[in-house]
């Protein structure tokens, strides 16, 4: 094919798509993740199982989901079970493999906040909360997170720990008891994140397509660190560019707004 | 004993000021309409309960209904912030907001231990959040049998559960179906239920392990038509994804929040009203 022209979000989500391997079941965050998730599963992976905290088991949605309870995602599934059952049963019970999920914040360790910036008690800015995401990023056989990558979203010290990555690093999660592999990739407009095996610290395994080390680097508020093995991220194929952006135009046109993917 | 009565006649009998109340309904069936007639009669003092507050909690609280906030993710679920439960939270506004925040996982168990009429739910959970230190009733048991740790965190018992459902029958027997939420272990935690349908049919036709709350679990049936709007009820009417978009620019600032409550709320008689205030066009003119 010739080089298409593409944006750097839809490098990241194809990136992250391609992630997901075929047959997974993956318990899926709104927004970001669900977008990757669904490309996944309209490119390589037709066999994932996606998973909604709102119960749907198996939803296979012909347009992105605005909300994570959209009716889409219940008439689409192979079923739809209560709340207490698609924690306590399907996560709980250890049937998740992944863990997809976005973050407004994290550290260096992969662990996640999505409730304050500033002091909890007096915070500078209120974020929706934890929901889902302390017992996905504790439970799953191992979490993808998705995130834009700024100077704000990933950050040197965390106000707030929300959910579990690697705690302080090295085998600080396996000693608190996390039954979860935990974060395994960050996968951001501009480049992958990966744990290094001993410290557990983030550290760039691929650069996406055009992107310098100097933009990944002022974009990070720690030292950035690079794997020896550091790879290039191939560029989006033709066929997972034009499967994505149907999917965001039939999403469009059925919430009757631009899409926020 | 499910009284089949009007919304207004179901709420003034069935909540009080200082209640513990939860509206249940996951994204789907939100009771707005129930929520709105509490906002009509002016409770106050309220202990709300809600996994995600909604817009619903969001309007309840800016109309400085609720003391208390027990819930688990406050956003608005696709389209960006709750501002009356920010400024609660971050000001004070429209008087202190007192939080009790939890996980997703830990709301459904904690209903489930009051639905099962037991003071505590366990759970697998919190490891390496730090949620448990500003929430001091997150804490941690050694299990009696394998010594292991395990969340402990205290049963919701609401006074009150309202939940929105599709039918009931004449006898007040209530069918729900698609997502389901935790509204059937909220309704079996509290200690009154009102429930409002989309309509009242003679047979409710239900599979043998469909959904139903039996009439004798409920103190008051109100039949809304879309009373769940502008969340959805499923093979009735979908998501109005506009107006949670449009939320944003009513909600964001104090004044314009006011004055659209007063005008589609407050000052409208009932859920039928309210939604020929909308008809008019002002929500699309003005907000988006």
């Amino acid at each position: 094919m010739s080089a298409e022209a593409y944006s750097t979000s839809e490098m990241m989500t194809v990136a992250a798509a391609r992630r997901l391997r075929d047959g997974a079941t993956c318990f899926v965050g709104i927004g970001l993740p669900s977008t990757a998730a669904n490309l996944a599963r309209l490119t390589h992976a037709p066999r994932v199982s996606l998973i909604y905290e709102s119960g749907t088991i198996g939803a296979k949605p012909s347009v992105l989901p605005l909300s994570i309870g959209d009716g889409e995602l219940a008439t689409t599934a192979d079923t739809v079970v209560s709340t207490p059952e698609i924690f306590r049963y399907y996560l709980q019970g250890g049937r998740i493999d992944v863990g997809f999920l976005g973050a407004a914040q994290i550290d260096r360790f992969a662990n996640i906040n999505t409730t304050v910036i500033g002091p909890y008690r007096k915070p500078k800015t209120r974020l929706p909360g934890a929901g889902g995401a302390p017992e996905i990023a504790a439970l799953a056989g191992e979490v993808l997170i998705i995130m834009q990558q700024t100077r704000r979203s990933l950050v040197q010290k965390l106000d707030f720990v929300t959910s579990a990555g690697f705690l302080d690093g090295g085998d600080a999660r396996e000693r608190a008891g996390l039954p979860g592999k935990g974060p395994v990739a960050v996968i951001t407009d501009l480049c992958i994140f990966e744990p290094d095996p001993a410290t557990r610290e983030l550290m760039v395994a691929s650069i996406h397509p055009g992107i310098e080390r100097a933009a990944i680097e002022a974009a990070t508020g720690w030292p950035v660190e690079y794997s020896s093995r550091v790879q290039a991220t191939d560029p989006p194929n033709a066929q997972e560019l034009s499967t994505l952006r149907e999917l965001l135009l039939r999403t469009a046109a059925a919430h009757g707004s631009g899409a926020e993917n | 004993m499910a009284h089949i009565v009007s919304l207004r006649e179901a709420i003034a009998k069935n909540v009080h000021d200082g209640d513990t109340l939860a509206l249940e309904g996951f994204t789907h069936l939100i009771p707005f309409a129930a929520g709105h007639e509490v906002i009509r009669q002016q409770r106050r003092n309220l202990s709300l309960v809600r996994m995600t507050p909604d817009l619903i909690y969001d309007q309840m609280i800016g109309m400085g209904c609720a003391a208390r906030l027990t819930f688990s993710w406050g956003g608005n679920p696709g389209a960006g912030s709750l501002y009356r439960f920010r400024d609660a939270i971050e000001n004070d506004w429209p008087h202190p907001l007192q939080i009790e925040e939890r996980s997703h996982a830990d709301i459904a168990s904690a209903y489930v231990a009051g639905a099962a009429n037991l003071p505590f739910s366990v759970m697998r959970g919190y490891t390496g959040s730090d949620l448990p230190k500003y929430n001091e009733r997150i804490r941690f048991i050694t299990c009696p049998f394998t010594q292991e740790r395990l969340a402990a965190t205290p049963s919701i018992r609401p006074d009150v559960t309202v939940i929105h459902a599709q039918k009931a029958d004449r006898q007040g027997n209530v069918l729900l179906w698609g997502i389901l939420g935790v509204q059937k272990e909220a309704a079996l935690a509290a200690q009154r239920v009102v429930v409002t349908v989309e309509e009242i049919v003679d047979d409710l036709r239900a599979p043998a392990n469909a959904c139903v709350l039996p009439e004798w679990l409920i103190s008051a049936v109100s039949v809304v038509p879309g009373g769940a709007f502008p969340s959805y009820a499923l093979g009735y009417y979908e998501r109005d994804n506009r107006f949670y978009k449009a939320w944003n620019g009513i909600a964001r600032d104090r004044d314009t929040f006011l004055a659209w409550m007063q005008r589609h709320v407050v000052q409208t008689s009932d859920f039928a009203e309210f939604r020929r205030t909308l008809k008019s066009g002002e929500l699309q003119e003005r907000h988006s």
